[in-house]
């Protein structure tokens, strides 16, 4: 079984599905923060318009997105996220819209996780921000986000681990991550309990310690009332 | 205004000419004119009219649900009114964005439930405001608000988080964080009836003391001593109206209306 590690670059590929998490990971938290605001704004469209978003992208399978992202957005409307003379373009590009999809995808879940989190904020700490004379935006950014990521990080934990799991789905557009490698083992091979073993647990190995992570530090920043 | 005397109310308007403890009449800080509002089918402010003088102690009276909240919040428009004008210190209400908010910061607000922003210490607390909309610099902001957590009597307090002081201290902290503004109006929505009876004495105390500085205080409150010993006037509402307005001396020895001298009733017994 051992040998499949020296055959193959296992390492190499959970190194990609560690890479395609992270920076999935913070593009949804970006655009996750700014639909939950547009989710919350007083202004009708945008509340609209963010409730849109989420419904829309939280219903569409995965795959789906990930192939309108390649197939669509990058062969048929060639728009490159690389330069495309570059001789690696194909597999850059195919990385970056990954991410891209990955992160519009896992981003709706942020915002509702979020949303969570804004709704375990009483009314009062808003009420009491603008009295101060702080602004709607002053009031987001000093006294019901912060409270809100600290009530939210428990299913945040949730959606960063959903993320390195659904990270699999890239494999079908060509991205070398760990379960697209086992695939490929799996062909070449005869398939052993053992491969199946050796991915499972490094997926248990990436996302076990964000869960306790995640528990841990939801219990330590938890907003004392 | 001119036909009326300083310190005598006007009972067809409800209008006052705040009366000095010095004899002259006051200019007006707070002005409301005409304001309605309604939830729903509840006509909750009705036609209220109240001027409260520069350096005036308002007490506001009333059965529970009669509207003393509704006016409080109204006046630095965390609820909206659907006809009527409130002007402070000669400035109209704006309608929302930045003007509201600088209009804001120099209306205090102090709230039944204190809302200190839990997940800052206290001393943040008081400065939150002073550095972002006063742009003073932290260390000025820092001072100053050391400065009155010391004259609030919770200086000792100052690096814990609200969920760790009793509800008077947070009452106390909570008027420190609006005095930090340098509020032109402090504005009491029951202060002390979510506090524990032992408490509710060290949080007046502070009232008191602003209310003899000179502050202009709009209160409502229904803790008598407060009115009989702070207040210039006090304002009895009922069902949305402004019923009467007295010194609390005619209000509580002498109160005009039925509604008064039932409800009058009804706190005293106990
Ligand atoms: N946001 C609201 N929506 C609907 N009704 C409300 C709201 N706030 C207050 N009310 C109603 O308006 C009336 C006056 O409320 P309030 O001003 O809080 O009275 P008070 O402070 O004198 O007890 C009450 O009947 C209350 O139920
Ligand atoms: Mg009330």
């Amino acid at each position: 079984m051992l040998d499949i590690l020296d055959k193959y670059d296992v390492l190499g590929a959970f190194w990609m599905t560690i890479k395609l998490t992270v920076f999935s990971a913070i593009g949804a938290l970006v655009i996750g923060t700014i639909l939950a605001v547009m989710r919350v704004a007083p202004v009708a469209i945008l509340r609209r318009l963010g409730a849109f978003y989420v419904n829309t992208v939280r219903n569409t399978p995965l795959t789906l997105i990930l192939v309108f992202c390649s197939l669509g957005l990058l062969y048929i409307l060639q728009v490159n996220l690389t330069d495309p003379k570059s001789p690696t373009s194909i597999v850059d590009n195919n990385i970056r819209w990954a991410i891209v999809g990955l992160a519009a995808y896992h981003a709706a879940f942020v915002c509702e996780a979020l949303r969570s989190g804004v709704n375990t904020v009483p009314l009062g700490q808003a009420e009491a921000a603008r009295s101060i004379g702080l602004t709607f935006t002053q009031s987001l950014r000093e006294v019901i986000l912060p409270q809100a990521f600290r009530g939210s990080i428990a299913p945040l934990g949730s959606v960063l681990i959903a993320l390195t799991k659904n990270t699999t789905v890239a494999s079908i557009i060509g991205v070398a991550e760990a379960s697209g490698l086992m695939k490929e083992i799996i062909e070449n091979e005869t398939a052993s309990f053992g491969v199946f073993f050796i991915f499972a647990l490094g997926f248990v190995i990436l996302t076990l310690p964000v869960g306790i992570l995640f528990t841990s530090l939801s219990r330590r920043l938890a907003v004392k009332r | 205004m001119d036909d009326v005397n300083p310190g005598q109310t006007d009972r067809t308007t409800g209008k006052t000419v705040a009366p000095d403890r010095t004899g002259g009449a006051r200019e007006p800080m707070v002005v409301i004119e005409g304001v309605n509002k309604h939830f729903g089918d509840l006509h909750v402010l009705q036609d209220i009219n109240l001027t409260v003088g520069k350096g005036e102690v308002v007490v506001v009276l009333g059965p529970s649900g009669s509207g003393k909240s509704t006016l409080c919040r109204a006046i630095n428009r965390l609820e909206t009114i659907e006809s009527g004008t409130i002007t402070i210190d000669g400035k109209a209400l704006p309608e929302e964005g930045k003007p509201l908010a600088q209009l804001r910061a120099d209306v205090g607000m102090v709230f039944q439930s204190f809302n200190l922003f839990s997940h800052k210490t206290i001393r943040e607390n008081v400065t939150l405001g002073p550095v972002k909309v006063r742009k003073k610099s932290k260390s000025e902001a820092s001072t100053q608000a050391d400065a009155l957590l010391e004259r609030v009597g919770v200086a000792a307090q100052a690096d814990k988080y609200p969920a760790q002081l009793s509800g008077g201290q947070q009452q106390r902290v909570a008027i420190a964080r609006s005095l930090a503004m340098g509020p032109k109006v402090m504005l009491f929505d029951e202060p002390t009836s979510a506090l524990d009876p032992e408490m509710v004495n060290e949080v007046l105390d502070v009232m008191v003391g602003l209310a003899k500085e000179g502050m202009t205080m709009i209160v409502v409150t229904h803790e008598m001593g407060f009115a009989r010993k702070a207040a210039d006037r006090v304002v009895f509402m009922a069902d949305g109206q402004v019923v009467e307005v007295a010194t609390p001396e005619e209000f509580f020895t002498a109160p005009k209306s039925a509604r008064a001298k039932d409800f009058l009733g009804k706190i005293l017994t106990h």
